[in-house]
């Protein structure tokens, strides 16, 4: 290489350096969920301090935990909140707590493909859970069939649907049927990723989607904002109180109002009471390490915080997010506080 | 004044390497330090593979590779389905990928015009550089509706009868997994073979000819041994990929944790697993099984490589050198 072109290979390589002088900025990861909504937000608070950047990786609720209990990141982002445990460890590693701090909602629906059935299906809690957990195996069974006296169902087998990956959407998913059945409590339990009794796997949302599209007689489950947006037909479900709802922004938003919300915000909002409320829907959660020693990136974490209960939370309905409930924003500005620097 | 070429002095043939004759040791060394250096780092990452699945090996033992219990929730993890899916996938491809590989590439190096040749051979090595992920869409949106509509339903009418081949196809299974496999894995093949087989010396040819062999004789029973130990080259760079691809497996094969009854139902690979739930995996144990799965992976193949050249040099290596 000439000399000339060493100096122009140097001088570019100096140059990707140069946009992080004067820059102050932070770096978050985790759940795959809310990463539209979060990037949008990031853009706009840019807008607001255009000295802070922040990014952020969708890399799914597991490794946003991760990298927050390891410091790799600033701040993690899940759906389904630490458990005990992860809470443990955290403390262990990094001597301080960790705070969680929902951000907006989001509802999982179930999605299905029956040939000659185009009408809206009603799904009993108990229906769903003898689904997934291999029981029903037939569309035409009582449990069904009861529910939605109005549609001929086949007498096909059900082809179950599962996610292969490890995901937050599953969290939610089985949370929900672990609440309504002691069977799948026992058998299978809940957590983002489970060992299914039955079923097909694809991969993320738009695999069990795909393949749900693709599989006569098949069912699924998707996140509602994945549905709303691929314009996918999907079932109603039974809500505690008895009323057949189906998932929207504002049934969700119901299910988060119906629910006593702890000091720490790690809450299940499956199965809620409300007559309006979807039972599947969940909040999600950035986790913020209670302590953060260096001033400016507390000061940023804080900031943001308070701008997304805020401004940021009026953007949500654009992207198809479900704005967190009044109350919850009142108990969360509070909570910010509890950042502190020692 | 000869023309024959003067030696100069090494005192001015130049820089202090050739005057100090450091040639060749030097390129001794660095070639001996490049070849280390390959060692070196399969030995570190057997190592930290080791390392990492410290805790689920400790926990699990033996049974690890025994068990078929693959639960996030009990944090009970056992390798069985992932071996299983993995080894009859890659052997299912191989028997598929093989006869068709050796016989295009026989026709590409024995049989076909030059410009055919050539012009095929550039297609199919472009083939190997397509990503597997590509390979994986068109196994879902191309291959599994083919398959599902008109392929397994042939097959099922004349070898439905044998319980490998029985039950309910819904796309994704071992069987859509190994010929998604068989499609990316016999570019390889070809490839190779076909160099292998043009490499042949002419005379080998000629004699046979001479003796009144015919042109298919002289392929089957002269070239093609002859390049015998190239071609099993080639046979094990494409079990390699089979053995280790994800993306396109993942896509295709059902992901389910059970060990399957028949070719028609889902399963899994150890890559395919590891892919789709290491990112989510929280708990260290989670992990560490998956790193374990890794392990167990790279056994494997050393494993099934070693039996394979074991099996070829205990049968014929009479014939080719």
């Amino acid at each position: 290489m000439t000399r000339r072109n060493s100096l122009a290979v140097f001088v570019a390589l100096g140059c990707i350096g140069l946009p992080a002088f004067g820059q102050l900025s932070l770096t978050g990861a985790g759940a795959t969920f809310p990463e539209p909504m979060y990037t949008k937000w990031f853009d706009d608070y840019r807008k607001v301090h255009p000295d802070v950047q922040i990014n952020y990786q969708g890399i799914g609720s597991g490794g946003g935990i991760r990298g927050v209990t390891e410091g790799t990141v600033d701040f993690g982002a899940t759906d389904g909140p630490m458990t005990d445990e992860q809470l443990k460890a955290f403390r262990d590693k990094r001597g301080c707590g960790v705070l969680h701090f929902p951000t907006v909602l989001g509802g999982v629906v179930p999605v299905y493909n029956i040939p000659g059935v185009n009408a809206e299906l009603d799904f009993t809690p108990e229906a769903l859970a003898g689904i997934f957990l291999g029981k029903i195996t037939r569309w035409n069974d009582p449990a069904i069939a009861n529910a939605n006296p109005k549609v001929k169902l086949p007498g096909n087998d059900i082809i179950v649907v599962h996610r292969s990956d490890a995901s937050g959407t599953t969290y939610v998913w089985v949370d929900f049927l672990s609440k309504i059945s002691d069977e799948w409590k026992t058998k299978v339990g809940r957590n983002t990723a489970v060992n299914w009794p039955t079923g097909l796997g694809g991969s993320k949302n738009e695999g069990v989607a795909g393949q749900v599209k693709q599989s006569a007689n098949s069912i699924g489950y998707v996140e509602l904002i994945y549905a709303a947006q691929n314009h996918m037909s999907f079932g109603r479900v039974r809500n505690s109180s008895g009323v057949f709802v189906k998932a929207s922004l504002e049934s969700v938003t119901a299910a988060a109002a119906g629910v006593q919300m702890p000091d720490d915000f790690r809450v299940s909002i499956t199965n809620p009471t409300g007559k309006n409320a979807y039972p599947i829907a969940s909040f999600t959660w950035l986790l913020v390490p209670e302590v953060i020693k260096d001033n400016q990136k507390r000061d940023v974490i804080t900031g943001f915080l308070h701008w997304m209960l805020g401004p940021g939370q009026k953007l949500t309905d654009a992207l198809q997010y479900a704005p967190l409930p009044k109350m919850v924003v009142t108990k969360e500005e509070k909570a910010i506080a509890k950042v502190r620097s020692s | 004044m000869s023309a024959a070429p003067t030696v100069l002095p090494r005192s001015r043939a130049g820089s202090l390497a050739d005057r100090l004759r450091l040639g060749d040791p030097f390129a001794y060394t660095l070639t001996v330090v490049c070849a280390a250096s390959i060692f070196l780092v399969t030995c570190l990452l057997v190592y930290q593979l080791w390392l990492g699945s410290a805790l689920s090996r400790h926990k699990f033992g033996w049974e690890f590779i025994f068990s078929s219990t693959w639960d996030p929730v009990t944090e009970t993890y056992g390798a069985v389905p992932f071996m299983f899916g993995t080894v009859v996938t890659a052997i299912l491809a191989l028997l598929i990928s093989v006869p068709i590989g050796l016989g295009a590439a026989i026709f590409l190096s024995e049989m076909a015009l030059p410009a055919i040749s050539d012009t095929l051979t550039f297609l199919i090595e472009l083939l190997a550089a397509v990503p597997s992920v590509i390979y994986g869409l068109l196994g879902i949106f191309l291959l599994v509706p083919v398959l599902e509509s008109t392929v397994v339903p042939a097959l099922k009418s004349v070898i439905g009868f044998l319980p490998i081949f029985s039950g309910p196809f819904y796309g994704v299974s071992l069987f859509s997994a190994s010929v998604v496999l068989s499609i990316m894995i016999v570019p390889f093949i070809i490839s190779v073979s076909r160099e292998v087989l043009l490499a042949v010396p002419v005379d080998q040819r000629e004699a046979a000819l001479s003796l009144g062999a015919t042109k298919w004789e002289t392929t089957w029973q002269v070239v093609v041994p002859y390049a015998k130990r190239g071609i099993y080259g080639s046979i094990f760079l494409a079990l390699a990929r089979a053995l280790g691809e994800t993306m396109a497996v993942t896509m295709v094969i059902g992901n389910t944790p059970h060990v399957p009854t028949s070719l028609l139902q889902p399963g899994d690979t150890i890559a395919s697993v590891i892919a789709n739930q290491f990112t989510e995996a929280t708990s260290d144990m989670y992990i560490s099984a998956l790193i374990e799965l890794g392990l167990v992976l790279f056994a494997i193949t050393i494993i099934i490589n070693g039996l394979a050249r074991l099996l070829i040099l205990t049968t014929g290596s009479k014939t080719g050198k």
